[in-house]
């Protein structure tokens, strides 16, 4: 049934006209009743029924009276009809609501002050509307104790109401089918398939998708009433996808504290979706070891210093390097997790303060490669949202289910709600092979060979070979990529440099739109801000980059700097006399003995004392970016902004570090930001975000309006000006951003260049799905959750089970 | 034979017309023994006939589902697409398990291989290879027999490839339920013979359309299939003849409770109730009178002693404020308190209620609890209204049948015999029990 349905929905039918409680509308044939009253803004109570999984008709919520039919009838599970007259609200209906309210209820154990899901249930807010406030049974309720079934989901049985959701989400939704229904009758429960515990992806979906409480947040249970939070809705800090993630917030000793992030309002490129370190691994924030003072290293111990004591010290450090070895003696390293606006001040920082192109980051993908062998073509991109309306998937490399959890999302729905054809070559069974229509593993290390192979040089299938490969099922594949259109292709950082120039070439042929696949939230915000000792912002080389040049009305060096790992030699040699490190770990990710920096003075803006920063001369703590505004910038190019939900005493953000040790050089600020002028002020949410949990609808008129006056050297939004006068693509609409929506930047090379991007210094960060760099060290939570499949057999994947709600 | 000793005591009367009991007690699940009393006669006919002319013959013998709600067989046949992409299936639902039927057990044990017949001539008039049958959990000992007289029609070749010579290749499987009473309901049955969880399917589309595994399904209840034989080999017109109007043919009907001679009698459709009870059953074992009858089975209303002077066939039964359902007749007599009735009738569907729908799920569950409690002396006033509350509240409104199944009987007990409701209040004990124990409330 629930097959059909979606068929239904996947393919275009005629209008059909109904009435319902008296108001006309028309709607596509196959809409279910539900939906349709939804689009005229009738709202027909249910909670088994949620949009985009299989049908319940289980709770009997959304019954609704049709003319010519005896019975009460589901509005959830039936399709409109020509004619057909519905009736939403009835004394009848009324009744029959009322009285599926008290049987839930009769059982329901009232806990509500004490439940998590108190003021936010909505089996609350039925009750609430229907009045079912008279308790007529005086007999015992059924009562079993709770479970916990893994680190992160609890289980309330006497709370739930049986709506399935949590098995129809983990199983159709996340393909993990780690839960389904015991027993029968009243004794029908939710539980595990694995007895007692999970073995899942620990998503937490089936929490945030229970409409009670009876699924709950082992990192948030208990903690607060919901109404003791203030809800910002920013952008995760972990992957690349840029999930839209809701904070909750709650004032606490320290500032304001995360206690809680879900996907409330579904309004973000993820929709219902969050992984398990978008909704729980916000906790580093919270973390008793974040550093809360300034830390100078004096006799090779660190001691707490003053602010000004410590830009102080840098400011005539650098200048005290600068006078006496010269630009190419100062190395930076920036970060794939600082906002394109702090990333874009720190090159221009390193560029016109310091004077040098010592500039890298650590590179997870080869963008640059991407961004010309585009060359300028416009609409090549794919932006997340694309992946789940795209016809057709091409999908190289990587393991998205582990890497970039929404995007596998995104893949699987689209597979399953639109079926959309998805093509896969890895070296791995991934588990996505499961939705796939195509399937091949190749030779490891052959992804390259595999793009040779469908550019039709058929001498490259040898090296693609492997024991589980078929030469049939290659040219299957590539027979039938030839007659995709719409075609969005997604590689991983297995291909690069010239790979991705035939894959682009091959693609662009069919028509096809382009994901590049890097690991962190602001890689591609790091790529395209220019954290490249070769490329300025917009992937421009150094030597030739007049439209900045003209702007910044400075000199700017022209030969290419160091990149991280000359930045090590160098410092080796001893050529390197200061170090300048936002918010990056180069020392344990490369593996540098820190010996090696004891001749250079480092400078480390970080929360932790990190591998990096405990060999650092002066450490700056910071915010993390779920403490400040600015935008993110997610792999497939879509632009988000970031608010304020966070506030830890004692740190202050990079932007505002980096502006100040410029001041302390002497820098004039106004070249640096272009902030000034007079009036009003707005601050991307610094303020008043995790007050209001609202956007700055003042900001957002001015700013539309081209009107907005910045006032403080430390506004992101003036860099942002910036970025969006000077970098191409970026021009996008700031009145959508500043709402909240995501927007899709072009990729677009500002000079012709090629092999700008060094394809040999791209290294991955291959973060499984509980892991996340250097941050996710700091997260008790994927602690906990690593902690306990660290017991488990390795590689086990998740059954591929059916579910038995799910008909076809 | 080790399953002759668990056969079934059969009874027989003069009124009886026997037509789907024809052959019990004459040792037909002997293959040999079956083709002597016309076995096998009427699938060859069949294939004569066509797949039309079948369906013609079957809605003309007025046959009407067995199962309980009576639908009309040949009409349901007509329903299944004549052309399908996906295969199509018959379905013998032999998930007998509504508390006072016993009937299909009998064709089972005594007459399988009308059932395979059956089937199969169902199979041959919508086009379909493939036929199930369907036996509850309970009835294991029954699938021996089933299993045995399939083997043997495969031995002998009346199934298999190009049955009878035909060309048409036809397969016949026997599964067995997991005890599960939901399962008799129809697309419930389908999902657990798909190895699935018993719980019902969103209808439509209904299984005609789109049934097992997606494709076209004829479900029918193993006495529907098994009178279909003889009516391929007597006409349809000769069948319903033997019936009322719109109602054709005989019924088994399973004849309970303090009866002199209880039992499963084949007697006409439309038979008189009070006949059946006084005549055929012999009437009520000596010193005890009657109190009520349940005449379909213990979802339907109760009748009183004064209700049931009426025609044994759906329509009438109907109109007398009852179901023919699936003609199991308990028979309940004066020392039997409706209120344990009503417990032990309640009992039954909260543990077989598959937890789907709320009402079903919780109406059950709460509806027994307070039946426990109040039998038990700890009644108070308002729990009469509560239970019919609660009923009512059920009707009509749950996912499949087995809600309304559950409330419709309760309803109708408190209509009728409220007063013995209130003969339990106020911590009396139950005046139909000797040592019963009133519990603290």
């Amino acid at each position: 049934m629930a097959g059909s349905f979606m068929r239904r929905i996947a393919v275009f039918m005629a209008d059909v006209t109904l009435t319902v409680d008296g108001k006309k509308l028309t709607v596509p044939a196959g809409t279910l009743l539900i939906e349709a009253c939804k689009s005229t803004g009738i709202e027909v109570p249910s909670f088994c029924y949620y949009p985009g999984l299989s049908l319940q008709g289980a709770c009997r919520m959304c019954l609704v009276e049709i003319e010519k039919m005896p019975k009460l009838q589901t509005a959830c599970t039936t399709p409109v009809a020509e004619g057909m007259v519905a009736t939403t609200e009835s004394d009848k209906i009324k009744q029959a609501r009322k009285s599926m309210i008290e049987m839930l209820l009769a059982n329901h154990p009232l806990d509500c002050p004490v439940c998590d899901a108190g003021g936010e249930c909505e089996l609350q807010d039925m009750t609430f509307k229907y009045g079912a406030a008279e308790s007529k049974f005086m007999d015992m309720k059924n009562h079993r104790d709770e479970q916990q079934w893994s680190p992160v989901v609890y289980f309330d049985r006497p709370r739930c109401i049986l709506c399935y959701r949590c098995v129809r989400v983990c199983g159709e939704g996340m393909d993990v089918w780690a839960l389904g229904v015991q027993n029968r009758g009243s004794g029908s429960i939710i539980a595990p398939n694995k007895e007692d515990h999970l073995e899942c992806e620990e998503c937490g979906m089936c929490i945030d998708i229970c409409p009670v409480g009876a699924l709950t947040s082992g990192a948030y249970r208990y903690k607060t009433r919901p109404w003791e939070m203030k809800h910002v809705g920013t952008v995760c800090t972990h992957c690349g996808d840029g999930c839209k993630t809701t904070l909750g917030v709650r004032r606490a000793d320290t500032g304001m504290q995360i206690v809680r992030g879900d996907n409330r309002d579904k309004s973000g490129i993820n929709g219902d979706f969050l992984c398990i370190k978008g909704r729980y691994a916000f906790d580093f924030a919270n973390n008793p070891e974040r550093l809360q003072q300034p830390l100078i290293k004096r006799d090779g111990k660190f001691v707490p210093s003053t602010w000004e004591q410590a830009f102080d010290l840098i400011a005539s450090k650098f200048q005290e390097v600068l006078a006496s070895h010269g630009p190419s003696s100062i190395g930076v390293v920036g970060s794939n997790h600082t906002s394109n606006e702090e990333n874009y001040l720190l090159q221009k920082f390193a560029r016109l303060v310091l004077g040098t192109n010592n500039i890298d980051h650590h590179r997870t993908a080869d963008f640059p490669a991407l961004a010309s062998a585009l060359a300028g073509k416009k609409d090549a991109t794919a932006s997340m949202r694309d992946v789940f309306n795209a016809p057709a998937i091409l999908l190289i490399g990587n393991n998205p289910t582990e890497q970039h959890p929404l995007l596998a999302w995104q893949i699987r729905s689209n597979v399953r709600l639109h079926r959309a054809k998805l093509y896969i070559a890895n070296s791995s069974p991934i588990k996505l092979r499961r939705q796939a229509t195509a399937f091949v593993q190749i030779a490891p290390g052959s992804e390259g060979a595999f793009v040779q192979f469908l550019t039709a040089n058929d001498a490259a299938a040898d090296a693609v070979a492997s024991p589980q490969l078929t030469r049939e099922a290659l040219s299957q594949m590539r027979d039938a990529l030839k007659s995709e259109s719409g075609l969005v292709i997604i590689f991983g950082s297995e291909l690069r440099g010239s790979d991705v120039t035939a894959l682009v070439n091959y693609g662009l042929s069919l028509g096809a739109k382009f994901i590049c696949l890097g690991d962190y939230a602001n890689s591609r915000g790091a790529a395209d801000m220019g954290l490249y000792p070769d490329m300025l912002p917009g992937y421009a080389p150094v030597s030739s980059a007049t439209r900045f040049h003209e702007h910044w009305l400075d000199e700017v060096p022209t030969a290419p700097g160091l990149n991280l790992l000359q930045l090590v030699d160098a410092a080796k040699a001893g050529n390197l006399k200061a170090l300048y490190v936002v918010g990056s770990n180069p020392v344990a990710r490369y593996n540098i003995d820190p010996f090696v920096l004891s001749k250079t003075f480092v400078i480390v803006q970080d929360m932790f004392l990190t591998e990096t920063a405990a060999s650092a001369d002066v450490v700056l703590p910071v915010a993390n970016a779920y403490e400040k505004g600015g935008t993110y910038t997610n792999t497939c190019g879509d632009v988000q902004m970031l608010k304020k939900a966070g506030e830890f005493s004692g740190v202050r953000n990079d932007f505002e570090c980096i502006v100040r040790i410029a001041a302390g050089m002497g820098c004039d600020v106004h070249k640096l930001v272009p902030f000034g002028g007079g009036g009003t002020r707005a601050d991307m949410g610094q303020s008043r975000g995790a007050q209001s949990g609202e956007s700055d609808q003042h900001a957002v008129w001015l700013a539309d309006h081209n009107l907005e006056p910045k006032m403080s050297p430390y506004d992101p939004v003036a860099m942002l000006d910036e970025i969006q006068r000077l970098v191409p693509g970026y021009d996008i609409s700031r009145l959508g951003l500043l709402s909240g929506h995501d927007e899709h930047t072009q990729l677009v090379q500002i000079t012709g260049a090629t092999g700008m991007g060094h394809p040999e210094l791209v290294m991955p960060a291959n973060d499984k799905l509980f892991t996340s760099g250097t941050l996710g060290r700091f997260s008790a939570t994927l602690n906990t959750v690593m902690e306990r499949y660290r017991t488990m057999p390795e590689d086990v994947e998740i059954a591929a089970g059916y579910d038995p709600m799910v008909r076809e | 034979m080790q399953n002759e000793q668990r056969m079934a005591y059969l009874v027989s009367h003069p009124d009886e017309v026997k037509v789907v009991s024809k052959r019990f007690g004459l040792g037909a699940t002997s293959l040999d023994r079956y083709l002597e009393l016309d076995g096998y006669k009427a699938v060859p006919k069949a294939i004569q006939m066509g797949a039309d002319a079948i369906i013609n013959e079957v809605k003309a013998s007025n046959l009407r589902g067995r199962g309980g709600a009576g639908f009309p067989t040949g009409m349901k046949w007509s329903f299944v697409p004549k052309q399908s992409p996906k295969p199509k299936y018959v379905l013998c639902n032999g998930d007998e398990s509504e508390p006072g039927t016993c009937k299909d057990r009998l064709i089972f044990e005594h007459d399988p291989h009308a059932v395979i017949e059956g089937v199969m001539i169902a199979a041959l008039a919508v086009g379909s290879k493939a036929g199930y049958i369907y036996l509850r959990g309970e009835y294991r000992y029954l699938l021996e027999i089933m299993e045995r007289a399939v083997a043997d029609a495969y031995a002998r070749g009346f199934i298999g490839k190009n049955i009878f010579g035909s060309g048409v290749d036809l397969d016949i499987f026997t599964h067995s339920g997991a005890g599960a009473y939901e399962v008799g309901e129809e697309s419930a049955l389908m999902e657990s013979l798909e190895g699935k969880r018993g719980v019902p399917r969103i209808r439509p589309p209904f299984p005609a359309v789109v049934g097992l595994w997606g494709g076209p399904t004829v479900i029918n209840n193993a006495e529907t299939l098994a009178s279909v034989p003889h009516i391929i080999l007597g006409g349809g017109e000769w069948f319903a003849g033997l019936g009322t109007p719109r109602n054709g043919g005989t019924r088994l009907f399973c004849m309970s409770g303090e009866l002199e001679r209880p039992g499963v009698y084949e007697l006409p459709m439309g038979y008189n109730l009070k006949k059946m009870i006084y005549d055929v059953s012999g009437g009520m074992v000596k010193g005890k009178t009657l109190k009520g009858v349940v005449p379909g089975g213990s979802s339907v209303q109760i009748l009183t002693p004064d209700e049931i002077d009426v025609a044994m066939d759906f329509d009438s039964v109907l109109k007398a404020g009852s179901m023919l359902g699936s003609g199991g007749v308990i028979v309940l007599d004066n020392t039997m308190c409706i209120v344990k009735f009503a417990l032990r009738v309640t009992q039954f569907y909260q543990h077989e209620s598959c937890g789907w729908c709320i009402p079903c799920r919780e109406g059950t569950d709460w509806m027994k609890k307070t039946l426990v409690r109040f039998h038990s002396g700890g009644g108070v006033a308002k729990d009469i209204d509560n239970l019919k509350y609660l009923a009512e509240n059920m009707l009509g409104r749950t996912f499949c049948p087995l809600g309304d199944a559950a409330a419709m009987p309760i309803v109708s007990y408190i209509q009728k015999y409220r007063q013995e409701f209130e003969d339990h209040l106020n911590g009396k004990p139950c005046p139909f029990e000797k040592a019963a124990e009133p519990v603290a409330v």
